[in-house]
């Protein structure tokens, strides 16, 4: 009966340590940034709010439509890798004429670039675009201005990013579960958009 | 033309603007994207691509500028590793 109890208790200690482990991991990642930020001199949480506003703006001019409300409502980007080419058949305008693999573009984190038909991650891309002028004692773009510099440096000159950028296998800083959950949320998010958009239109789904 | 460049605690600042088909305005452009590439800035020119999707072009010298481009958008230079 005690044995029982006791295995009972350890199981239900180790599902709430796996439920909890994540939140704890981000909780702690969220107070050492903080602290990081405070850091700096001259750090004023308001003139960085304003320069993030101002940087989404950017973005959105930038960037398309699909791309802009996929960072909103996701917070990071796709893009497709252009380095080989993809198969010339069976390709459609989500997988982008089948696109081999795609890059998913997080804001000062690597970029992990993976196979869509898979969910393979290949590995990840430490890149930064440090100014060195630090305007403001620090030389970090806001978020949504570095996800612009990663998207325009990847759809403008792939290989000169990927040449300036240490590669990584996944998992180095990226944890792996939270890309695969993203990747998850991007396809469930895809098809909301597309049932969305066929209700629109009018049509139905084949 | 625009050519806005990214600061950190500011977000895109207007560097200069003017209109390329005037002499003055050129030269002014050129010289202003001479001094950001020499403080080691990269240049990208947002761009509709032919099936309407959205991308950027890297400009390495004013030339590559497509002469109908409504902004220049200028950014730190990509550094490996440390993150």
């Amino acid at each position: 009966m005690l044995l029982a109890l006791f295995a009972t208790s350890a199981v239900i200690l180790a599902l709430l340590w796996e439920i909890s482990f994540p939140r704890l991991e981000r909780w702690s990642e969220q107070r050492r940034s903080r602290r990081e930020r405070s850091a700096i001199e001259g750090y004023d949480p308001g003139r960085e709010r304003r320069a993030e506003r101002r940087a989404r703006q950017l973005l959105k001019s930038c960037v398309g439509d699909e791309e802009w409300s996929m960072y909103r409502d996701l917070g990071f980007l796709r893009v497709w890798g252009r380095l080989t080419g993809g198969p010339e058949q069976g390709g459609t305008q989500a997988t982008e004429a089948g696109a081999p693999y795609a890059y998913l573009v997080y804001p000062h984190k690597p970029i992990v670039s993976y196979l869509p038909q898979t969910r393979r991650l290949l590995a990840e891309y430490c890149v930064a675009f440090p100014d060195e002028t630090r305007p403001y004692g620090s030389a970090r773009l806001p978020d949504s201005d570095d996800v612009l510099a990663k998207w325009m440096a990847l759809t403008g000159d792939e290989r000169r990013l990927i040449d300036s950028a240490n590669m990584h296998l996944p998992g180095r800083q990226v944890d792996p579960r939270q890309v695969r959950r993203d990747l998850w949320r991007l396809s469930e998010w895809e098809r909301t958009r597309l049932a969305r958009q066929r209700r629109a239109t009018g049509a139905t789904a084949p | 033309m625009q050519f806005l460049r990214m600061k950190p605690g500011h977000g895109e600042v207007l560097l200069t603007e003017g209109d390329v088909d005037v002499p003055q305005d050129e030269q002014r452009l050129i010289d202003e994207f001479r001094a950001q590439l020499d403080a080691g800035m990269w240049a990208a020119v947002p761009v509709r691509a032919a099936a309407g999707r959205r991308e950027a072009r890297m400009v390495r010298a004013f030339d590559e500028i497509p002469r109908d481009a409504e902004r220049v958008i200028f950014f730190p230079r990509a550094a490996g590793g440390a993150l």
